[in-house]
Parts: C-alpha cells; sequence; structure tokens
C-alpha cells in the first residue's frame, strides 16, 4: 500500500486518452451559483439536527511551475516556455462527528495561455452521513474505475483539459449523490447532474491543440436543454474476497464531445446525448493486481465499445529498505473509427513505479505507450519528492515520438514534448 | 470411589497443566493477552508519529485511527492522514483476517480514487518509518506460533514465530505484563538472518474502563540503521460506538476529505 500512499496526486492514470486535449472552456456560466443554491437548501434542512462544536480547517496550496516545450511549435501563435502560477485553496468544516461538513476545494491557475490561464470551484458541498447511506449536494468530484493508462469508466466529471496532460484534473459537477451501503449486496450509488459543464481547450497560445484553434462557442449539444439537460448516472459496486467489481450506467449529455471534420478541415464538434454502461473489475491476488475496464457507449450518431486490461505487480521492500518497484502492463482497446478522437484504439501500455519509502516519499513513475498498428509511441518520466514538510516539488517529461503523419489527433502533437518541474508550497 | 476419580482427575489434570509444552504455554499467555482485551468495542485516537534519523534529524506525521473490534474475524481499522499537508486526506482501510491475507484498500484524495491494494508487503516501512506493517496490523493469535521462554516476576517471555513466509521476521521475543492485563512491555524483533533488527517498548500506560492497557508512547529503535520512530497517542475515545457502517469504501472517502 505504502507506495501510493506515497503519492496522493502521484498514483494514477499518466497516460490520458488524447482526446482529452480537446476540450472547451466553459466558464461564462459558471454554475456555482447553483452550488450555493443547493448548500443552502441543504443546510436549511440541517436546522432540525443536533449538531456537535463544528470544526473549521483551511489550507491553501501555492504552486509554481514551468513547462519548457523544446521543439520549435508546429503552429502560429505557440510558444516554448510557460512559466505558471497556480492557488488551491481547501475549506473544511465538519460537525456532528465529521457524519456532517461542508467541503469547498477551489482552484485558480494564471498561464501564457490565456485559456489556461482559468478557475474553477472543484468542490462545494454538504454532506450528510447516517447509518448505512450518506448524501451529497453541490459542486463534486467523484472518482470511477481501476485502471492506469485510460480511464473509462469514469465519466461523471468533465476533464479540466488544459490542466495537465494525464486529464486526471476535472471540473466541479453539480449534483445531488445519494448513497446506500448493504450488508450484503454491495453500494448503491444514484447520481442526479443538473448542468453539464464543457471542457477546457487550449488557446491559441497554447501548446498540446489542433492546428485551428477551437472556438468553445461552436460546441453545442445535441439535446434541446444545452447544459441544463437533468441527467441521471448509477453505480453499484462490491467486494467478494479477492475481486471488486463495478457496474454503473449514465444517461445524459456526454463528456466527450463528438468531431466531424468537413472537407475544408474545419472541425464540427458537439455533446451527444448517449448511454454508458461500464464494468470495472479488479482481482487482487498476492503483489498481483488484474485490473479490466470496458464500456458501451450509445448515441444517435455513434455507438462503440471500449476496454483497456491489464495487471500491476509490485515487488516490495526489495533491499529491505523499502524499496518498492511496480509493473504495470494494459492493452487497449477502443472500437471507434474516425469519428473517434481516441488515438487508443489497439495501443499497449507499459510502466514502472519506483517507490522508496523514505521519511520524503521520493518516487518515480515511467512508462511508455505504443500503437501495435504503427509507430507512434509517447513516454512519460514523473518523479516527486516532498521537502522539508510543506514543500514538494515534481519533474515531469513527456516525449511523443515516431508520431505517424496519418494519426488525426497525435499528429498535432508531434513537436508538443515537454518537460515540466513544479514546487508547492502548502500553508 | 467416585471421590476417587475426581480426585485421580484432579491429580491428571494438574499434572497436564505442569507437563505443558513450551509450546502450549506461550499459546496460553497469548491467549490470555487477547481474552484480556475483550470487549473494547471500538475507539478512536490521533497519534503523532515522530520519525528520527541517525543524524538526529526529525520530521512529523499526524494520523487518526478509528478501529472497531470483531471477534468472528479480525479488526477492521481506518487510518486517516492529516499531515504532512501534501498527503492530508490520504487514507486507509484494513479488514484483517485472522487466516489468510488481509483486505485493503487506499484513498488518494487528490483524484478522490478508491484503491484496492495488495497486502503482501507486510515487511516494508509504514511511511518511512521504523515500524514495518506487520507491525502496526491487528495482532491476531493465528499469526504466530509460540514458545514460552521465562518468567521474571509479572514479566512473561514469549517467542513468537510468523506464520507468514512475507513476514519480514524470524521471531519476536515479546514481553508481557501478567499482572496488568497481559498488557506488552517490550518486542523484540529479529530479520531474517535472525540478527536482532529493532526494539519497540511501551510505555505511558493508561487503563480504560478497568480493563483495557493502552500504551500512549511507542519507541521503536532500529538498531541496525539507528534510526528511531516514536508515536505520541492523544487520549484513547472508546465512547463513540463506532459500527461496521464506518468501516466501508463510502466511510473511507468521506473520511479523507
Amino acid at each position: 500500500m505504502k507506495d501510493k500512499l506515497v503519492a496522493g496526486k502521484f498514483t494514477g492514470n499518466w497516460f490520458p486518452p488524447y482526446d482529452r486535449r480537446y476540450t472547451m472552456k466553459n466558464y461564462k456560466i459558471f454554475p456555482w451559483i447553483l452550488g450555493l443554491f443547493f448548500l443552502t437548501v441543504a443546510s436549511g434542512q440541517d436546522d432540525g439536527e443536533k449538531a456537535s462544536k463544528p470544526e473549521g480547517e483551511f489550507e491553501l496550496e501555492l504552486e509554481t511551475e514551468y513547462r519548457y516545450f523544446y521543439n520549435d511549435a508546429q503552429f502560429e501563435g505557440q510558444k516554448d516556455h510557460y512559466p505558471s502560477i497556480a492557488f488551491r485553496p481547501e475549506y473544511t468544516l465538519e460537525w456532528n462527528k465529521g457524519y456532517e461538513s461542508i467541503n469547498f476545494t477551489g482552484f485558480l491557475r494564471l498561464d501564457r495561455d490565456d485559456e489556461r490561464t482559468h478557475w474553477d470551484i472543484r468542490e462545494l458541498y454538504y454532506l450528510k452521513a447516517k447509518g448505512n447511506w450518506e448524501l451529497s449536494v453541490g459542486l463534486k468530484k467523484i472518482y470511477w474505475g481501476v485502471a492506469e493508462s485510460n480511464h473509462l469508466v469514469d465519466i461523471i466529471n468533465q476533464t479540466d483539459a488544459v490542466e495537465t496532460f494525464d486529464g486526471e484534473e476535472k471540473l466541479g459537477q453539480p449534483m445531488v449523490q445519494f448513497s446506500w451501503v448493504t450488508d450484503k449486496v454491495g453500494t448503491f450509488d444514484f447520481f442526479y447532474l443538473p448542468y453539464h459543464r464543457k471542457r477546457t481547450f487550449a488557446g491559441e497560445a497554447g501548446r498540446l491543440r489542433f492546428g485551428t484553434v477551437i472556438n468553445q462557442d461552436d460546441l453545442g449539444y445535441e439535446s434541446g436543454a444545452e447544459e441544463w439537460r437533468q441527467d441521471l448516472a448509477v453505480r453499484w459496486k462490491h467486494y467478494f474476497g479477492i475481486f471488486d467489481l463495478g457496474l454503473s450506467h449514465f444517461y445524459g449529455n456526454g463528456r466527450e464531445p463528438l468531431f466531424t471534420f468537413d472537407a475544408q478541415g474545419n472541425i464540427n464538434a458537439f455533446y451527444p446525448v448517449i448511454h454508458q454502461s461500464g464494468l470495472d473489475l479488479q482481482i487482487t491476488h498476492g503483489a498481483f493486481l488484474w485490473k479490466l475496464e470496458s464500456i458501451y457507449r450509445h448515441a444517435d450518431a455513434q455507438d462503440f465499445v471500449a476496454l483497456v486490461a491489464g495487471l500491476e505487480y509490485t515487488f516490495s521492500n526489495i533491499d529491505g529498505n523499502g524499496l518498492d518497484i511496480g509493473l504495470l502492463g494494459e492493452y487497449l482497446y477502443d472500437e471507434r473509427d474516425e469519428l473517434a478522437l481516441t488515438a487508443l484504439q489497439n495501443d499497449i501500455f507499459f510502466g514502472s513505479r519506483i517507490a522508496f519509502n523514505d521519511t520524503q516519499d521520493t518516487s518515480f513513475l515511467l512508462g511508455g505507450i505504443a500503437d501495435l498498428d504503427g509507430s507512434s509511441k509517447i513516454f512519460s518520466l514523473e518523479a516527486s519528492r516532498r521537502f522539508g514538510s510543506t514543500w514538494t516539488a515534481e519533474i515531469e517529461a513527456r516525449i511523443f515520438t515516431d508520431i505517424e503523419d496519418n494519426e488525426l489527433i497525435l499528429s498535432n502533437f508531434r513537436d508538443d514534448s515537454f518537460l515540466r518541474i513544479s514546487i508547492s508550497k502548502y500553508f | 470411589m467416585r471421590r476417587i476419580v475426581i480426585a485421580a482427575t484432579a491429580l491428571f489434570a494438574a499434572n497436564t497443566l505442569s507437563a505443558q509444552t513450551p509450546e502450549e504455554k506461550g499459546l496460553q499467555i497469548a491467549k490470555e493477552a487477547e481474552k484480556a482485551d475483550l470487549g473494547f468495542g471500538s475507539s478512536i485516537v490521533d497519534l503523532k508519529m515522530t520519525l528520527k534519523n541517525k543524524n538526529g534529524q526529525t520530521s512529523e506525521r499526524f494520523l487518526t485511527t478509528r478501529t472497531l473490534e470483531l471477534t468472528e474475524d479480525g479488526d477492521k481499522s481506518l487510518i486517516v492522514f492529516n499531515s504532512p499537508k501534501d498527503v492530508k486526506g490520504t487514507a486507509t482501510l484494513t479488514f484483517t483476517h485472522k487466516v489468510g491475507s488481509d483486505d485493503q484498500w487506499l484513498y488518494l484524495p487528490s483524484i478522490k480514487r478508491v484503491k484496492r491494494i495488495s497486502s503482501n508487503n507486510k515487511s516494508g516501512p509504514f511511511v518511512g518509518s521504523e515500524f514495518a506493517y506487520e507491525d502496526l496490523s491487528s495482532q491476531e493469535v493465528e499469526k504466530y506460533t509460540y514458545k514460552f521462554l521465562e518468567q521474571n516476576g509479572d514479566l512473561l517471555l514469549v517467542e513468537q514465530d510468523p506464520v507468514d513466509p512475507k513476514s519480514g521476521y524470524t521471531r519476536r521475543i515479546v514481553t508481557y505484563n501478567k499482572d496488568k492485563g497481559y498488557r506488552l512491555e517490550k518486542v523484540e524483533f529479529y530479520d531474517r538472518k535472525n540478527a536482532l533488527l529493532k526494539t519497540l517498548t511501551y510505555s505511558d500506560y493508561k487503563l480504560y474502563k478497568d480493563k483495557f492497557w493502552r500504551a500512549l508512547t511507542f519507541e521503536m529503535v532500529n538498531h541496525q540503521s539507528n534510526k528511531e520512530t516514536l508515536l505520541r497517542f492523544s487520549e484513547y475515545d472508546f465512547g463513540t460506538a463506532l459500527s461496521d457502517d464506518d468501516f466501508t469504501e463510502v466511510a473511507l472517502k468521506r473520511a479523507g476529505n
């Protein structure tokens, strides 16, 4: 367990589906007012509760970042050097022995790319737990899934794609979530999602974008209700011995825009109404973790199956001093044709996680993803370490090599290999 | 005649008692210790972990541990990190099993992910400390074989050999205090080469509910690396009646937020 303990921010998907680059900015109708509304309603309901003394806690992470793209830019307007700064304030107010709380996480980044300069309310929700149920109301982040190289079943939150290459940064999603835990038949989660958030996209000055800068306002919806379509999702999760199994279904505005290209090469994109069924399974057997994620997505314009399957094996405490070396391998399949943005239609991922389990939580992630149908490859390295008790440093490198010209998406990133260094201070 | 039979039985019983092998006596002591701590129900405790390297430099971690006592199977526990701040909210949920591997889940707050993890790595250090995972997991009787060594007044010395081959130890020499509810006073750990590796000393004992001894200080010294880890516990809270509902994936995410 410890290699991951090291790495709250570190474990997980470091090879995203490439389509996550193409997202759009949508802060104009920012739904935080909605979140506040939920909050007010929720606290109103709570007046009758006998509350114990509330305990508040405030924290702030201040991050400075430098990204350097060492190849000349492919498209006009793109830069090579991107200094940046980000703020992540957090506030938690707990009472009733932690069975009730209000949780807030904010986010603000300033960057040379105007579109990467953005802010968000990642979370702002009221939570109440009692016995075998839990209710959350407000903006929240939910994670589903077991795989490392691609997060297929994870669909509740929109990806904040300008933020990181790994696609794990998400926008706050307005929701009502009700969790019901049973003794014998697992946990049921019900979601009411009243508002859709559009993806963020890199601006003209940004790297990791198409040749054409995507105009966010051009992305519309299939649904007449647009972002106010009332969406629903449900998930069942249970474990039996060494098996952890999740089944989910989502019905609503898709999180991935559907892209079409006309004869002039212009991009047309919209958010379709989708049904998506998901399955995630992990078998934890000794030092082996066997993983499977699969989805079936149905929309009027599109129908497809995708899966990621693989394993993780950890050699632990190799030197008697805490050194862990984990090996990962995953196969990725996606049935989508040209309509799809993903380049992960038939690829193999391999990686290694090295954790020293020292006082400073020093760790490394190395990996590569290769297209089985061609030469395209992406390599990555991430390293992180704590300094003192309130500083951390990270180094990240992503290298695109032998990208084929016929790669609809990846060819745009051919010259976007980069190095990133970030230093965070926690207050 | 009946009286003679009873007397004979009594004699026989006394005889077998004194003829108890060191293995039987060791096991008996472990069972007595388990019995003495039976019925605590659940507890919540905050603790400060101080890691000291061989040059005397220190770093600290703050954790909260919730434990639910189970008798049919091993205990359930939920550990939440409160500091260092970059890992704040990281939490683990463990279902200990008397026989076989424990079930364990890890919560990563930055991406809100719960991950089932292997409990295979028993011998590795817990968050860079001198405590291995197996040192901090629920101590079930079934996890060792026993051999009684000697008695010094109220102190009973028992050798414990881990059943699991993945353990980092060949044996542990455990000192029980018979007069104080069989509480632990000291544990010496011998590595796989049978060399003395670490000594764990328990102090600042406090008696809760007239029955349950809890040491508020654990001091672990590594004799081979000269590093130390000190655990200082706040007051134990036995009053919050926790249930299975407080040891679920949903509760794990809630605790880490």
